[in-house]
C-alpha cells in the first residue's frame, strides 16, 4: 500500500505541470459554465416567481435537460458547436441550470408574503423590492442552488475531456483506458478534493448571517469571474491540421508516443472521446484521428486509413478470453465459442460495425443476420444448465460479438446467458473477469500484451508486430498469471489506425503517416 | 381628507367589497370594524392601492388616487400591519429609515428623527443596531409604528395593528397609542375585529358585514342607536364594558352630587370615561376621587355614586 502511495505521489509529482494545468482547466470550466448558468438561471427563476403559470413548464424543461446523459448531451452539441470548450461549457451550463432556477424560484416564493406586502406599502418599486428585499432574503436558498450546481459541475466537467475540452477527465479516462491506477487517482483525487473544497466554502458563505453576507456578496461575483479566467482554452495551435486522439491513444507506445518517437510527427493534438471523434473528423472539426481499423464509422463518414509505413501499430486480433474455472463449469463452452473462429475478416467486421454504428441496426439483429447467413444460427434450446455471463466493452463491435456468442450458446447448448455489455473499458472488463463477475469477453491480442500484461518495452517491441508470437505470449502469460484462457482468434484485426477524410487525403496527397509528417513539416 | 365613492372589489366570484362610500375627516380616527372576511382589510388596502378597486373612486385631499403613481402615493401614507412586516435582513434603524431613504432625506435629518421617535415610543436607543428577531413582539410593533410615522405622513392606515400581541402588551401599547401626541394630528383609518379596541380608539366606527357598511357613527351612536339587529347583536355581550368606556364623566356630571372634600391629589379630568374613573377609584385607598370639568368645577365621587349616576344617565338616555 505504502509503495502504491509513493508511486502515486511520484506520478503526480512527475506530471505536476499537466496536473496543475488540468486542475485549472477543470476549475475554469466549472466556473465559466456556472457564471453563464447564473446569468441565465437567476433571471429565469425571477421570471417564473413573477409568472407562476410558467414555473411548471420551465422547471420541467430544465429537469428534462438534466436527465439527458452527459455523454449524449456532449454528442448532441458537436454538430452545432464543434468540439472543445464551447460544447463543454454549454453542456455544463445545462446541468447547472435546474438547481439555480429552482432555488431562485423557491427562494423568492418562500419569502413571508407580509414582508413583501410591507415593502409595497412603504412605496418601494418592483425593482427596489427585488434588489433590496427579495434577493437578499432569498440569498441563502440561491446560494444553496449555486452550491449544488457547482458540485454537479465539478463532477460532470470530468467528462469534458471526451470532447477535447481538457480538465481532470484527461487523467481519469486516460488512466481507465491504460489500466493505470495512478493516473486515474491523479485525476480523481483532485477532482474529488475540488468538489469537497468548493462545497464547504459555499456552505460557509451560505450559513453567514445577513450582515456578513452583504460584504461577501460583493466578493463572490469577482471570485467567480477570476476562477473562470483560469480556463485558458487549449489553443496552442502549432500546425495547420488538428489531431484528435483518445486518452488511451495518447498514453500508449503504440499510439501518440510511437508517432512522436518513430515518425517524429508534430501535430496540434487534442484529447477527445472515441464516441465523438469520428463525427468530429467528418464535421471537419478534426483532421486526423486515432481510430480503429474495423470501425463502421470509417465507412460511414468516408474516412481513409493512413498506411502505417513504419509499422508502429501492432496487430489487434480479437479472441474470447475465458476463465479457466468457467471452462470447467461449462464443458461445452469452448467448442461453441470457437464456432466463430475464422469467420469474420476485417472487411466483414467493418461492414457489421457500419450496420450498427451508422445504419443504427440493433447489435442483436446484425448478429442474428450474420449467423443465419453463415448457417450458424440455431433456435434457442431454452436449457437450464447454468448461466454463462458474457461481458463486453462499451463499443459497437463488442456488442455484436457478445450477441453472437449469446445466440451460439443458447442455440448449441443447454446453458442460459446473461450479458453484461457496455463495461466501461479494458480495465473494467478485465477486472470483472478476474473477479469472477463475468465468464468471458472478447479481447484483443495487442491490448492483452500492451495494456494488461505490460512486459518490459524491449520484449513488447520485439513481439508486438508478430501476430503469432503475440498470441502465444499472451496465451501462456494469461494462463500463468490469471488462470484465463485465450480461445482461437476470431479472424479480424482491429488495430489502431490514423485516419483522415478521403477528400482531404486526396487533396493534400497524404496516404501514409510519413506523408502526413512531411506535409506537416513543409507547412 | 379621504373619501370613498361607491367602491367595489371582487376576487374571482366573491364580492369582497360592495359599493362602499364613506368620508374620513381630517385628524379623525375611523375604525373599520367587522368579523373576518367582511371586507374591512380590502377596503383599507384600496386606500393606498395595495389592492386596486374594480369600480368607484377614492379621493385623498381632492385628488383621485388612481391618477397618482402608486409608489409615490404609498410613500406619503403611513402603514402599520398586524404581521408588522419588518425586514429581517435590516437592523432596526435601517428598517425605520426605509421611507426616508426612498424620499431621499439626508442622513442627519433621518437619524435625528429616528432618535426622537423611538424615545416617544419608549424604545431603547440600543435596539437601533439590533435585528428584528432580537426584539420582543411589542417592541417590534413599536418599530412598525415608528417606521410608519418617521416621515410624519398626514394619513396613517393600520391593519389590525395590535392583533398579534398578547393581552397585557396590547393594553399597554393601546394606552400609549392613545396618548401619543404625534397621532392626534393624523387622519387614521384602522381595521380591527376587536370591539373594545374599536370603541377605545375610534372617533367614528364603521361597522361592516359581507362587504357592506352596516352602520357608521360614533361609538355612542352604535351603542345607543343601533341601526338594525346585526349592529345590536354585534355589541351584545360586551355592552356593559363598552358603555362604561363610551360614557364620559361629562355625560354623567349632572347626576353627580357636589360634595367636595379638598385633597392634595391632582383631580381626574371629566373628559375621562366612566371605566377609567372606576379603575382610578378602585386603585386609591380611600375609595374616592376628585374630578374637575372644563369650568374648573370639582366634584368628589366614590364607586357607588358613580354607578348610580351612570345608571340614571342611561335610564334617561333610553327615553330620549
Amino acid at each position: 500500500m505504502n509503495e502504491q502511495q509513493q508511486t502515486l505521489w511520484g506520478f503526480m509529482f512527475q506530471q505536476s505541470d499537466k496536473l496543475l494545468n488540468q486542475t485549472l482547466q477543470h476549475l475554469g470550466l466549472t466556473f465559466i459554465s456556472l457564471l453563464f448558468a447564473i446569468a441565465i438561471g437567476l433571471p429565469l427563476g425571477i421570471l417564473i416567481a413573477r409568472k407562476r403559470k410558467l414555473s411548471s413548464s420551465i422547471l420541467g424543461i430544465a429537469g428534462i435537460l438534466q436527465t439527458v446523459p452527459s455523454i449524449a448531451l456532449l454528442g448532441f452539441m458537436i454538430p452545432v458547436l464543434g468540439i472543445g470548450a464551447k460544447p463543454a461549457i454549454v453542456a455544463l451550463l445545462i446541468y447547472a441550470l435546474l438547481p439555480i432556477i429552482r432555488n431562485m424560484y423557491t427562494g423568492i416564493i418562500g419569502i413571508d408574503r407580509y414582508i413583501i406586502e410591507s415593502a409595497r406599502a412603504l412605496g418601494m418599486s418592483k425593482i427596489q423590492i427585488l434588489f433590496k428585499v427579495e434577493l437578499p432574503l432569498a440569498m441563502p436558498v440561491i446560494l444553496a442552488g449555486i452550491r449544488t450546481a457547482t458540485v454537479i459541475n465539478v463532477g460532470v466537467a470530468t467528462l469534458a475531456s471526451y470532447i477535447a475540452a481538457g480538465g481532470l477527465g484527461e487523467f481519469i479516462f486516460g488512466g481507465i483506458s491504460l489500466n493505470n491506477t495512478n493516473m486515474i487517482l491523479a485525476g480523481a483525487i483532485p477532482a474529488a478534493l475540488l468538489a469537497i473544497i468548493l462545497d464547504s466554502l459555499l456552505s460557509i458563505i451560505q450559513k453567514m448571517d445577513f450582515k456578513k453576507l452583504r460584504k461577501v456578496l460583493y466578493v463572490f461575483p469577482i471570485l467567480i469571474i477570476v476562477l473562470s479566467a483560469f480556463y485558458i482554452l487549449p489553443s496552442a495551435y502549432g500546425s495547420k491540421l488538428t489531431a484528435g486522439f483518445t486518452p488511451e491513444f495518447m498514453g500508449r507506445q503504440d499510439g501518440d508516443l510511437g508517432l512522436k518517437s518513430e515518425y517524429g510527427l508534430k501535430i496540434h493534438t487534442i484529447v477527445i472521446s472515441d464516441a465523438v471523434m469520428y463525427k468530429a473528423a467528418y464535421l471537419k472539426e478534426l483532421d486526423v484521428i486515432s481510430g480503429y481499423s474495423t470501425d463502421g464509422r470509417l465507412k460511414a463518414f468516408d474516412l481513409k486509413i493512413l498506411k502505417d509505413d513504419k509499422g508502429i501499430f501492432p496487430p489487434y486480433y480479437a479472441a474470447p478470453i475465458v476463465r479457466a474455472g468457467s471452462l470447467k463449469k461449462f464443458p461445452e463452452l469452448e467448442k461453441v465459442l470457437n464456432l466463430l473462429s475464422g469467420k469474420i475478416t476485417d472487411s466483414i467486421m467493418t461492414d457489421l460495425n457500419y450496420k450498427t454504428d451508422y445504419l443504427h441496426e440493433s447489435p442483436e439483429k446484425v448478429a442474428k443476420d450474420f449467423l443465419i447467413k453463415n448457417s450458424l444460427y440455431k433456435n434457442p434450446r431454452n436449457g437450464k444448465d447454468g448461466m454463462v455471463r458474457i461481458g463486453s466493452k462499451i463499443f459497437g463491435e463488442q456488442y455484436i460479438l457478445a450477441e453472437m456468442y449469446s445466440m451460439l450458446i443458447k442455440g448449441n447448448t443447454d446453458y442460459t446467458v446473461s450479458t453484461k455489455t457496455g463495461l466501461g473499458g479494458t480495465k473494467i472488463c478485465f477486472d470483472a473477469l478476474v473477479n469472477d463477475q463475468i465468464d468471458f469477453y472478447p479481447e484483443y491480442t495487442g491490448t492483452g500484451l500492451l495494456v494488461l500484461l505490460q512486459p518490459n518495452p524491449k520484449l513488447s517491441k520485439e513481439i508486438a508486430h508478430d501476430k503469432t508470437r503475440t498470441y502465444n505470449y499472451v496465451s501462456s502469460e494469461f494462463k500463468k498469471k490469471y488462470g484465463i484462457k485465450w480461445l482461437k482468434a476470431i479472424g479480424f484485426n482491429n488495430s489502431y489506425a490514423l485516419m483522415m477524410r478521403q477528400k482531404q487525403s486526396k487533396l493534400l496527397n497524404v496516404n501514409t503517416i510519413t506523408d502526413l509528417k512531411n506535409y506537416l513539416d513543409k507547412n | 381628507m379621504i373619501e370613498l365613492k361607491s367602491v367595489s372589489k371582487s376576487f374571482g366570484n366573491t364580492q369582497a367589497v360592495k359599493q362602499i362610500s364613506f368620508k374620513v375627516n381630517e385628524k379623525e380616527n375611523l375604525v373599520l370594524l367587522g368579523t373576518s372576511g367582511c371586507g374591512k382589510t380590502t377596503t383599507l388596502k384600496m386606500i393606498n392601492r395595495l389592492i386596486e378597486p374594480d369600480s368607484g373612486e377614492i379621493i385623498i385631499n381632492d385628488e383621485d388616487i388612481t391618477n397618482q403613481n402608486p409608489e409615490i402615493l404609498r410613500r406619503g401614507i403611513g402603514y402599520v400591519m398586524q404581521n408588522i412586516g419588518l425586514f429581517p435582513h435590516y437592523n432596526i434603524a435601517e428598517n425605520i429609515s426605509v421611507v426616508p431613504k426612498l424620499l431621499k432625506w439626508d442622513k442627519e435629518k433621518t437619524d435625528q428623527r429616528i432618535i426622537d421617535l423611538i424615545k416617544k415610543l419608549h424604545l431603547p436607543a440600543s435596539c437601533l443596531k439590533m435585528f428584528p428577531h432580537e426584539l420582543s413582539g411589542g417592541q417590534q410593533q413599536r418599530v412598525g409604528l415608528a417606521r410608519a410615522l418617521v416621515t410624519d405622513p398626514a394619513i396613517l392606515l393600520m391593519d389590525e395593528p395590535f392583533g398579534a400581541l398578547d393581552n397585557v402588551t396590547r393594553a399597554s401599547i393601546q394606552a400609549e397609542f392613545k396618548a401619543l401626541e404625534e397621532l392626534k394630528r393624523k387622519t387614521i383609518v384602522m381595521v380591527t375585529h376587536d370591539v373594545q379596541e374599536a370603541f377605545e380608539l375610534a372617533d367614528r366606527v364603521c361597522l361592516m358585514d359581507q362587504g357592506e357598511i352596516i352602520q357608521i357613527g360614533t361609538p355612542k351612536d352604535l351603542l345607543y342607536n343601533p341601526i338594525n339587529d346585526f349592529a345590536r347583536k354585534f355589541l351584545d355581550g360586551q355592552r356593559l364594558t363598552l358603555e362604561f368606556k363610551v360614557v364620559t364623566i361629562d355625560d354623567v356630571w349632572s347626576y353627580l352630587s357636589s360634595d367636595k372634600i379638598s385633597t392634595e391629589e391632582k383631580p381626574l379630568l371629566s373628559s375621562s370615561n366612566v371605566w377609567d374613573a372606576m379603575e382610578k377609584i378602585r386603585s386609591v385607598s380611600k375609595g374616592k376621587v376628585q374630578i374637575s370639568n372644563q369650568h374648573n368645577e370639582i366634584k368628589s365621587v366614590d364607586f357607588q355614586q358613580l354607578t348610580q349616576a351612570f345608571n340614571r344617565y342611561k335610564y334617561n338616555n333610553r327615553h330620549e
